[in-house]
């Protein structure tokens, strides 16, 4: 009989030991990171769902002792989100689609791909800083505009890894193929490229913009806040992240409603967003 | 060794009534410095098959490549020699690539579907040369499809992804959308590597086919599709040209040595 019950010599015990430890370990890390993401939900969803009411939608913030809504910092962060996505997603895409196409050799396409990473991991109130100091104080006011170009700084690098990181996965017999059939290379980029990394940029980009939703910092420096309704973006504009940054320091107990109730829209909205990025990925592949 | 180097000239007997469609001549082809392909020089043969022979890394596929300027896409690729399309030098750098790659067509080892529809697969070509009504283009399709033998399997579901069908059907979209553009010259890369006999032997049928119309060249690993499928055999090693010639002298009284012991199986 051959003996098949090697698990018993040592250095297999040694292994399942080992094993079984690893997998205590990485549980419990699990476990310790769902903790406290589960009691921030948990917060938010106890303290945030009473302030939801359709008031939400259709008022504007209000002075303090006063009922009122959101509705200006919704809009106002639905503007300046806007504004970001519409400035930043072409730079993006041209960006990601010269560092995966063209840039295969030569020293540019890596030492931009570097920049564009250190982008991505820049604090987002330097962002604010550098858009105050090059637009707000050149224009001496405040303005959604100015947090619309903030935003798409933020956009940009994003977008610019993702549409990088899918183009690069297109295989490059695609590209010989539509080369081989006699197509410019500009036509094999937009007609074959793009096509099969098509879902991938677009979850870059909503992922980019759920990204912004919640961007607090670079807003405080350049939309600063407006407490009056308003869609010009030449003025200060209110938004979501700095009210709630206002309303939850404030010493009232409606302001905290308020607070609540745009933090559990936020995060539904951003959670939204990844649930329909998922899906428009899935979809494609 | 010995009997490759006593004798590097390719014995092409070609007979002199046939038309020649492309003429290779002393073509080195360098990978940055590496020598892939050392002076080779043959005559391709209008509305015949042509096969490449010989062990990986020999330099046929990499001499097919040059047949389209494909080569081009990789700047540290280097040429020198020429290649004779029709009497035109096509490696030269006046020639347009665009319009040479109209009339040289090339499908690849692995099928490659664009991310479209099987329709569309085969529009594109189409559309970068001509501008058709929808009408011709549907004609256009229709035959395209129709002489890769593909036509009956996929005329219900034109607006499907081509990703969608199987390897071998997906090889003959390939060939539908290379056919589609109406080359003189068709190149196939080991087009059946990826697929299985069943599907192999139809697309063997289809070279067949295709040579009434079409000067057709194959590389191909596996020497009994070089037999089966080809009128002239080109065997090719370290980037030499060994022997060239017709493909039942090949198979059956190889001139060189190095030939006969890859043909019989003996070689390394």
């Amino acid at each position: 009989m051959v003996k098949i019950d090697k698990a018993s010599t040592p250095i297999f015990k040694r292994r399942k030991l080992v094993n079984k430890f690893n997998m205590v370990m990485s549980g419990f890390t699990m476990a310790f990171g769902l903790f406290w993401l589960s009691w921030i939900l948990f917060t938010l969803l106890r303290d945030g769902l009473f302030a939801l009411d359709l008031s939400l939608f259709t008022r504007n913030t209000p002075a303090p002792g006063s009922k009122g809504g959101l509705l200006n910092a919704i809009v106002g962060s639905v503007l300046m989100a806007g504004t970001g996505t519409v400035v930043g997603t072409p730079i993006g895409i041209m960006a990601g689609t010269y560092l995966a196409e063209y840039g295969k050799r030569g020293w540019l396409a890596p030492a931009t791909r570097f920049i564009n990473d250190i982008l991505l991991s820049a604090p987002s109130i330097v962002v604010g800083l550098f858009i105050y100091t090059t637009v707000v104080a050149r224009m001496n006011h405040f303005s959604g505009l100015a947090g619309g170009l903030a935003l798409s700084l933020i956009v940009i690098p994003v977008v610019v890894r993702t549409t990088d990181d899918m183009l690069r996965l297109v295989p490059d017999s695609l590209r010989e193929a539509a080369i081989g059939l006699g197509a410019p290379r500009w036509k094999m980029i937009t007609k074959v490229s793009y096509r099969a990394a098509s879902a991938g940029i677009a979850t870059g980009v909503l992922l980019a913009v759920a990204r912004i939703a919640g961007e607090t910092a670079p807003l405080l420096f350049t939309a600063l806040n407006n407490q009056f309704f308003s869609t010009n973006l030449w003025g200060p504009m209110a938004n979501l992240p700095v009210v709630i940054f206002q309303f939850a320091m404030s010493p009232y107990d409606d302001w905290h409603r308020l607070a609540w109730g745009g933090a559990i829209l936020i995060t539904f909205g951003v959670l939204g967003l990844n649930i329909l990025a998922r899906l428009i990925f899935r979809k494609k592949i | 060794m010995s009997a490759i180097e006593e004798n590097v000239m390719p014995h092409a007997t070609v007979a002199a009534a046939e038309e020649v469609r492309m003429s290779v001549r002393g073509l080195n082809f360098y990978y940055g410095k590496f020598h892939a392909i050392k002076s080779v020089s043959m005559n391709i043969l209008t509305n015949k098959v042509t096969a490449f022979i010989g062990p990986s890394g020999c330099g046929k596929s990499t001499l097919l490549r040059t047949f389209n300027r494909l080569h081009e896409l990789y700047p540290e690729n280097r040429t020198t020699g020429q290649i004779l399309l029709d009497g035109e030098d096509i490696l030269d750098k006046s020639v347009d690539a665009t319009a040479l790659r109209a009339r040289v067509g090339m499908v690849f080892q692995k099928p490659t579907p664009f991310p479209m529809s099987i329709y569309d697969n085969i529009a594109f070509g189409v559309r970068l040369y001509e501008k058709l009504s929808p009408r011709e283009m549907d004609e256009r399709v229709e035959w395209a499809l129709t002489s890769a033998a593909l036509w009956n399997e996929v005329k219900d579901k034109l607006k499907q992804s081509g990703n969608g069908l199987s390897g071998g059907q997906q090889q003959r979209l390939c060939i539908a959308r290379c056919v589609a553009i109406k080359p003189e010259v068709i190149l196939l890369d080991e087009p059946c590597s990826a697929l299985d006999p069943i599907s192999t032997a139809r697309i063997e049928e289809l070279v067949n086919e295709m040579k009434k119309d079409y000067t057709v060249v194959i590389v191909t690993h596996n020497m009994q599709q070089a037999a089966r499928v080809s009128d002239y055999t080109a065997y090719m090693y370290l980037g030499e040209l060994i022997e060239f010639g017709e493909t039942d002298k090949i198979f059956t009284k190889p001139v060189q040595k190095a030939t006969e012991d890859y043909i019989t199986g003996k070689f390394g």
